[in-house]
């Protein structure tokens, strides 16, 4: 029996990724990251800023996403996200432009606890990218 | 009777009217093409949004406390209306189609005693409801510099939506624009967006969720996300019912003036023939009388 299931991530403009042979998604939700297996529970969550991986029988992707919502039904994950990009084709200009503004919204004072603890998040794993 | 000189200016000048309305349809046939692309790319997205806030909201059991996003303020005072509409003219009943429909809504607020606000994204909507309802229109958006329709454009107008709605400064919203159907019909729709008109038909897939974190928190976090999404499909649909509204137009004016520049010709003609005949005439006339 085979334990491969379709992945959909789209954006508001078009559909970014679509795939039938997937054994294994690692979304970053927004409570802690989820592995997400063949026959998995129906869950609808939240993203935080983080990493996307994608195992698939040939190849291993990686996509950082900022936010967005997921849905698990049917052996079908859904992605929704406003902003995605493949980790091979990260952009360090757009990386560090994303960080300084987001450490640039980290020194206001008028925000509270969750969204701080978001944006650290965010600039860690932007971080974390623009390393590799 | 016009003079040959001057009906050859004029068959001239109508010629160069259908040169300009011949290569301003093929632009838009082109740019049809992508923003169809674009609307069917981009439905996906709005679809699967849509499904996750209906299971979402099936699943809330306590509808008292559910975000009045979803549910609405509990009054009906304050209507705001988001006309979209294009920022260039020449596309035929495309902009007066939207403003129409927008109007008769705007009469039925009015006469009801209710207050109406109104947000116009698209600077020709803007031109042709400010004569009469300057004072309604609380704000006016147009995306000009924007060359492609982006999810940034219509996310802006769904924050200041969310930022309106939190000041409780309105209960009701609504947008209006142009459905795509095909090249020729775009059908102007209405289409509130707040509070959410919950779909009946939801019954036959009754999945069990589990949700992470509650339904309550997702929901608040989607529903402002889903008011951007439905602008944006709103956008796109203009977009391609737009530039569809152009092309038939300026098909039709490629073809008037083509049908003109045949009468004008069949006229000069005529009247170039008859001075030839009245010449000839005086000329044996003249002869006889020698």
């Amino acid at each position: 029996m085979s334990n491969l299931f379709n992945i959909d991530i789209v954006n508001p403009e078009q559909s970014f990724l679509s795939k039938d042979n997937v054994f294994e998604v690692v979304i970053p939700a927004v409570e802690g990251e989820i592995g997400i297996l063949k026959d998995h529970i129906p869950i609808i969550s939240f993203l935080k800023p983080g990493i996307i991986k994608v195992f698939s029988e040939s190849e291993e992707q990686s996509f950082y996403v900022e936010d967005g919502i997921v849905e698990f039904k049917d052996n079908t994950l859904s992605v929704l996200t406003s902003s995605i990009f493949d980790l091979k084709d990260a952009d360090k200009n757009f990386v560090s432009d994303s960080i300084s503004s987001a450490e640039a919204e980290l020194s206001k004072d008028n925000i509270d606890d969750q969204k701080r603890f978001l944006l650290n998040h965010k600039v860690e794993v932007l971080k974390s990218i623009s390393i590799n | 009777m016009p003079s040959l000189d001057d009906l050859r200016k004029r068959i001239t000048s109508v010629k160069s009217t259908q040169k300009i309305t011949k290569a301003m349809k093929m632009v838009a046939a082109a740019k049809l093409r992508k923003a169809q692309e674009n609307a069917e790319k981009g439905r996906p997205y709005s679809e699967k949004m849509n499904n996750v806030i209906l299971n979402l909201s099936k699943s809330i059991t306590d509808k008292e406390n559910a975000p009045k996003l979803l549910v609405g303020t509990g009054e009906e005072k304050v209507h705001l209306c988001i006309v979209l509409t294009a920022d260039r003219g020449l596309c035929g009943g495309f902009n007066t189609n939207i403003i129409k429909k927008a109007k008769s809504y705007f009469e039925k607020i009015i006469s009801e005693n209710k207050t109406l606000k109104i947000i116009t994204v698209g600077s020709k909507g803007y031109d042709q409801l400010k004569r009469q309802y300057k004072s309604y229109i609380v704000e006016n958006i147009s995306f000009k510099e924007s060359k492609n329709i982006n999810y940034f454009d219509a996310d802006k107008v769904g924050k200041i939506i969310i930022e309106k709605f939190e000041k409780n400064e309105f209960d009701v919203c609504a947008i209006f624009y142009n459905k795509f159907k095909n090249v020729i019909t775009q059908i102007p729709q209405e289409q509130q967006i707040v509070p959410l008109n919950e779909d009946k038909d939801v019954s036959g897939n009754d999945n069990d969720y589990e949700f992470e974190p509650d339904e309550d928190e997702i929901l608040s976090n989607l529903l402002p996300k889903n008011i951007s999404t439905q602008i944006f499909k709103a956008m796109l649909e203009n977009s391609a019912s737009e530039q569809g509204s152009r092309m038939t137009a300026m098909d039709n004016a490629t073809r008037n003036a083509g049908e003109l520049v045949d009468r004008l010709t069949i006229e000069y003609n005529r009247s170039r023939q008859a001075a030839i005949t009245k010449e000839l005439i005086e000329i044996i006339s003249g002869a006889e009388s020698l």
